[in-house]
């Protein structure tokens, strides 16, 4: 554990040298300094446009954003990296930080992820909905039960009165997009988001609201953030009408 | 009479072993053993197991068929860039299988480079199917028959060949008769290393094949789904595979191992 903490430091000291000379005063009210930021995966492009528009908005602010799995980043946090926010793709993860004291004031959600169905460019199938998915003569590949997209996207089907004519349960939403991309699967339940960062790999399908579902993303500043008044003020600007007009953009929906 | 072994080769030995023997110490550690068999005896379990059974015993037949002849020609046929097709014959060996499977996946898919036409022609589609699975399973498993078998027929004393034939035997009764039966052993060892690569086989299968319960949902993948929401299952099916597998090649240690 020391041994990480040391080299994440290590790694924080040589950034904030190299971007400004000088190691940034911590604990200060003001907001300047460095903020370490461990977001979710689904986040990394979101985040550092995100981050680009706090730094200019709060010059003196060097954003460090450390992407990853929720979970992972949930365990370094645990076993005691120097971060400031943490943001994460479920609750879950965040409610086990809470329950140990790490996370200062209340998380908010501010985003959520919602399903849509991606197809191969052109759908050659002809899908429409998701009533397409009861077809047995079409490829159709969900996430496996118990991974969080796959979980979300037998709910949906559930509450479209939906039974799928699975042909694969695929590890992982980036395994499931592989296949369709490929063309070797007609249709697949994935986030909104992952059909916007394939751009033109993949083509969208909306799911009606009244029966879509989505991940709820919560974001808090931590107990322990070396830089706490960086911390707030990025949360603030996350949850914020630019923050959260930064996230449309990449295909996340408003809490 | 042998002196004590030296206590560096013991030391080293014996930490070597150790990585072996930790993971499946920790694996059993882990056993729920009062609930094994309810664990075992789920239809998802058996299904898998069934599964892996047929499309390990299959790429092991396909492999024989095919690797054997292969193996021939690399060891008995001189021909330009067989140090090329040997290395492409070991690559399934050093590939990521998932590498392969995406290989296979965009050469045998439905808008792959065969396996378009091969559906327009045949209406045949290979992923997702057992079929893709067998594939797959051979892709990553035959190089170890391949290996087996071509060291064998460079070792053998081509003598015994040469006086078959001059005996009068034709090519075809010298490689029945004389050949085949001398490298029995290794082929036996390559059979057995074949089918064990092949029954636990991940990589390549969920990569190609998909995963989907009762079609292509093996032993393996049904471990790494279990992971994600039943760990004691998965650990239940890794057990039974640590079984199958060892006792296979235990079983097969003393009359055919040494071959190798």
């Amino acid at each position: 554990m020391t041994e990480r903490f040391r080299l994440v430091a290590a790694a924080l000291v040589v950034t904030a040298v190299a971007a400004c000379g000088d190691p940034a005063p911590t604990g200060h009210a003001v907001v300047e300094g460095e903020v370490l930021v461990s977001a979710a995966a689904s986040l990394t492009d979101a985040f550092g446009e995100i981050s680009v528009a706090f730094e200019v908005a709060h010059p003196g602010v060097d954003v460090v954003v450390n992407p990853g799995a929720s979970s992972a980043l949930r365990e370094q946090i645990l076993a005691g990296a120097p971060v400031d926010v943490y943001a994460s793709a479920n609750q879950a993860n965040m409610d086990r930080l809470v329950a140990v004291g790490q996370v200062a004031g209340k998380p908010q959600v501010f985003a959520r992820n919602l399903l849509q169905i991606a197809v191969p460019p052109g759908n050659p199938a002809g899908v429409t909905g998701l009533e397409d998915f009861a077809n047995p003569d079409l490829l159709i590949g969900l996430c496996a039960a118990g991974v969080p997209c796959g979980d979300f996207a037998r709910q949906a089907l559930h509450n479209a009165g939906v039974t799928a004519a699975i042909d694969t349960n695929e590890p992982d939403v980036r395994a499931l997009l592989t296949k369709i991309e490929a063309g070797e699967l007609d249709a697949g339940i994935t986030y909104v988001t992952d059909v916007y960062s394939s751009g033109s790999a993949v083509e969208g399908i909306e799911i009606p609201g009244d029966v879509n579902v989505a991940a709820e993303y919560p974001i808090a500043a931590l107990s322990h953030a070396p830089n706490p008044a960086a911390a707030a003020a990025f949360v603030a600007f996350v949850v914020s009408g630019e923050g959260q007009s930064i996230l449309a953009r990449y295909g996340f929906a408003s809490p | 009479m042998p002196g004590r072994p030296p206590v560096v080769l013991i030391v080293l030995g014996c930490l070597g072993l150790a990585l072996f023997v930790v993971p499946l110490a920790g694996l059993v550690a882990r056993t729920p053993w009062s609930r094994l068999p309810d664990l075992l005896t789920g239809d998802v379990v058996a299904d898998a197991l069934r599964l892996s059974l047929i499309t390990s015993l299959a790429s092991t037949v396909i492999a024989l068929v095919l690797g054997v002849p292969l193996a021939w020609l690399l060891a008995r046929v001189d021909f330009p860039g067989r140090a090329v097709v040997r290395a492409v014959v070991t690559l399934p060996l050093v590939l990521p299988p998932v590498v392969g499977g995406a290989a296979l996946l965009f050469a045998l898919g439905r808008r792959g480079l065969v396996g378009e036409p091969l559906n327009r022609l045949t209406g045949l589609l290979l992923p997702f199917s057992t079929w893709g699975v067998i594939i797959a399973a051979t892709f990553v498993a035959m190089p170890f028959m391949v290996i087996t078998v071509e060291g064998a027929l460079r070792n053998l004393d081509r003598r015994y060949e040469g006086a078959a034939a001059s005996l009068g035997a034709g090519r075809w009764t010298v490689l029945r008769r004389v050949t085949l039966p001398m490298i029995g052993p290794s082929l036996a060892a390559g059979l057995a290393l074949t089918w064990a690569r092949a029954f636990g086989e991940f990589g390549a299968t969920i990569t190609f094949a998909g995963n989907l319960q009762g079609r292509t949902q093996t032993l393996p993948l049904a471990v790494f789904v279990a992971l994600e929401s039943d760990r004691e299952t998965a650990v239940a099916i890794s057990l039974l595979m640590v079984a199958v597998s060892l006792a296979v090649l235990i079983a097969l240690r003393d009359r055919w191992w040494r071959a190798l």
